[in-house]
């Protein structure tokens, strides 16, 4: 089975953020695959060593991107490609990027693509159903069970905390939601063995593509934080009297019940 | 330039969701005083229009095929594309809800548009409006605007407000006959888990539990107040890790971004992962035995106590207020 997984850099979960001039500061924090793509990569191993075949692992950015990608294929993905767009793009939104992705897919005949169902940067959720579209093939979002049975596919979504059960076929693209696997830590023997794996870097130039057409439609004019919750009241005396007073608080000052 | 702006309304189970009031209030500033059409997709959608009407459509149209009963993603964008292509709306408005969010992305990409997605607020309107959304899940907002094409955006719940309900206003509701083919997914069953039917991210009430709870039987007495409350029960990563509930009720960076009016978080410590998802709540209430918790920095009120020994004193403080 020819299997590719959309990986995407983000800052850790973990990370403050900074905004300065407008722009999120970048410098000094830690970047991980998207917690959600992990998600993918597992299932994608999974899926490969039952079923056969080979899994590439795409991502879009620049040269630091190769780090996260290093760690995927440290996990047991076969192959690494890096677009790099660094050079020939400035702004690149949702349309952007899945126009792009999608260009570079659309030869390879891929019979699965997984994805996370969300970014925790940015997250718009959008690139991965953009993709399928593009790529005309099916997608389901959010899923958190996969079964292949030759071409017949058998899936979980969750939606809104409730369960689809779902049957479809491949190809498919599917984005993966919290619950669908425990994704694995690389080993140090995967350490080393990712070392030797291929890794391509592929240029806007190397696709059938024109950068004048995939300009963002989207433009972001200003980045900004939330104000500064200010931390409130913490009640005293005994517990009785401070759950009496915090029904009193809720209904006469901050007026929610 | 006034906008001609199409807003896809949502039911479940037969009845309209806020969202979807929520999302005619956004399609009104885009319109800065254009037409604002409703579109309703189901089986049965019909006796749904006026409704829609009443919150601030201006028109409505239906495509009810059986094929509409339960979302697909090819099932609804063939019917909202065929009403795109009659309409030709200058922009486009859906609910960041799991249908939005899942069909969104394929509607964009089929009208090759931008799209901005879970917004939360607008300013200004018409062709000036901007769209104010969270990113890194509540961490920082950005600003966005469409710079070419077609504007088409999905409004997260709870948000934005509604306009007034009003009886007396009135429009047509016309259907509209599509035919539907070729549909690549088979809804089998839908098991339905958060049984009291209040979606986490449309809940004006959460009660979430963290490790504190201790396990699964833990949270009942969170449950119990919830239901008294009409709202939804929630947890953190570290609840939902130690299996003590379903990943489905995780609310943080990973999981689910909420905004309530009021926040009750129970035996939560407050990691900076958790505090991402839920610290833009309007009132959030901290319970926890530990008085250094992170949680209590973005608390409006704390109690610094045994969960186990406040949320049921809680529970039946607020029955008596009740039953008042």
């Amino acid at each position: 089975m020819n299997i590719y997984v959309l990986v995407k850099r983000t800052f850790d979960t973990e990370e403050r953020i900074v905004v300065s001039g407008g722009k999120i500061q970048e410098d000094g924090a830690e970047f991980i695959i998207n917690p959600y793509d992990e998600y993918a990569i597992e299932e994608a191993i999974q899926v490969r060593d039952a079923h056969g075949g080979e899994v590439t692992v795409l991502t879009m950015g620049g040269e630091e991107a190769e780090k996260q990608l290093r760690t995927a294929l440290a996990m047991g993905a076969d192959k690494a490609v890096l677009i790099n767009v660094e050079d020939d793009i400035d702004e690149l939104d949702q349309f952007t990027s899945a126009q792009i992705l999608a260009d570079y897919l659309k030869d390879k005949n891929p019979d699965l693509i997984l994805a996370g169902n969300v970014a925790i940067d940015g997250g718009s959720g959008q690139v991965g159903p953009r993709v399928a579209d593009l790529l005309d093939i099916n997608y389901v979002t959010t899923i958190t069970k996969l079964e292949i049975n030759g071409t017949q596919v058998s899936i979980v979504r969750d939606v809104e905390g409730d369960s689809e059960v779902i049957e479809t076929s491949l190809p498919l693209l599917v984005t993966a939601q919290q619950g669908l696997n425990e994704p694995r830590y690389p080993s140090l023997p995967g350490i080393m063995k990712a070392k030797k794996k291929p890794l391509d870097e592929v240029e806007l130039d190397d696709l059938d593509i024109d950068e004048d057409d995939v300009v963002a439609k989207t433009e972001t004019i200003d980045i900004y934080l939330p104000p500064k919750k200010e931390a409130g009241r913490v009640l005293e005396g005994d517990i009785s009297a401070q759950v009496t007073e915090l029904v009193q608080l809720l209904r006469t000052e901050a007026k929610v019940i | 330039m006034t906008k001609k702006v199409i807003v896809l309304g949502e039911a479940r189970e037969g009845v309209l969701r806020n969202v979807s009031f929520e999302a005619i209030a956004a399609a009104k500033k885009i319109s800065g005083g254009g037409e604002v059409v409703a579109i309703l997709l189901g089986d049965s959608v019909q006796a749904l229009g006026n409704e829609m009407i009443h919150y601030g459509a201006d028109r409505v149209v239906t495509v009810e095929h059986p094929h509409l009963k339960t979302y697909t993603s090819d099932g609804y964008s063939q019917a909202f594309m065929a009403v795109v292509e009659n309409e030709k709306p200058d922009a486009v408005v859906f609910g960041h809800t799991a249908l939005g969010k899942d069909l969104s992305p394929k509607v964009a990409s089929k009208l090759q548009s931008g799209l901005i997605s879970d917004v939360t607020d607008i300013e200004g309107e018409g062709d000036g409006a901007v769209f104010i959304r969270p990113i890194f899940s509540g961490k920082a907002f950005e600003k966005v605007k469409i710079k070419e094409g077609i504007v088409f955006v999905t409004v997260r719940p709870n948000n934005i407000e509604p306009l007034a309900h009003d009886e007396s206003r009135s429009g047509d509701v016309s259907s509209v006959s599509v035919d539907i083919t070729n549909l690549r997914t088979i809804i089998k069953e839908v098991v339905r888990k958060s049984t009291e039917g209040v979606d986490l991210s449309e809940a004006k009430v959460i009660v979430a539990g963290g490790r504190g709870v201790k396990s699964e039987d833990g949270f009942e007495p969170l449950k119990e107040l919830a239901d008294l409350l009409g709202g939804a029960v929630g947890a953190s990563r570290g609840a939902c890790d130690a299996d003590y509930c379903d990943y489905s009720l995780q609310i943080g960076q990973t999981g689910k971004v909420v905004t309530p009016d009021l926040y009750i978080a129970a035996g939560i410590s407050g990691a900076i992962q958790h505090l991402a998802g839920m610290s833009n709540s309007k009132i959030i209430v901290a319970i926890n035995k530990d008085p250094e918790a992170n949680i209590f920095k973005v608390a409006d009120y704390g109690i610094v106590g045994d969960l186990f020994e406040v949320i049921p004193m809680l529970t039946e403080e607020f029955k008596k207020m009740k039953s008042n």
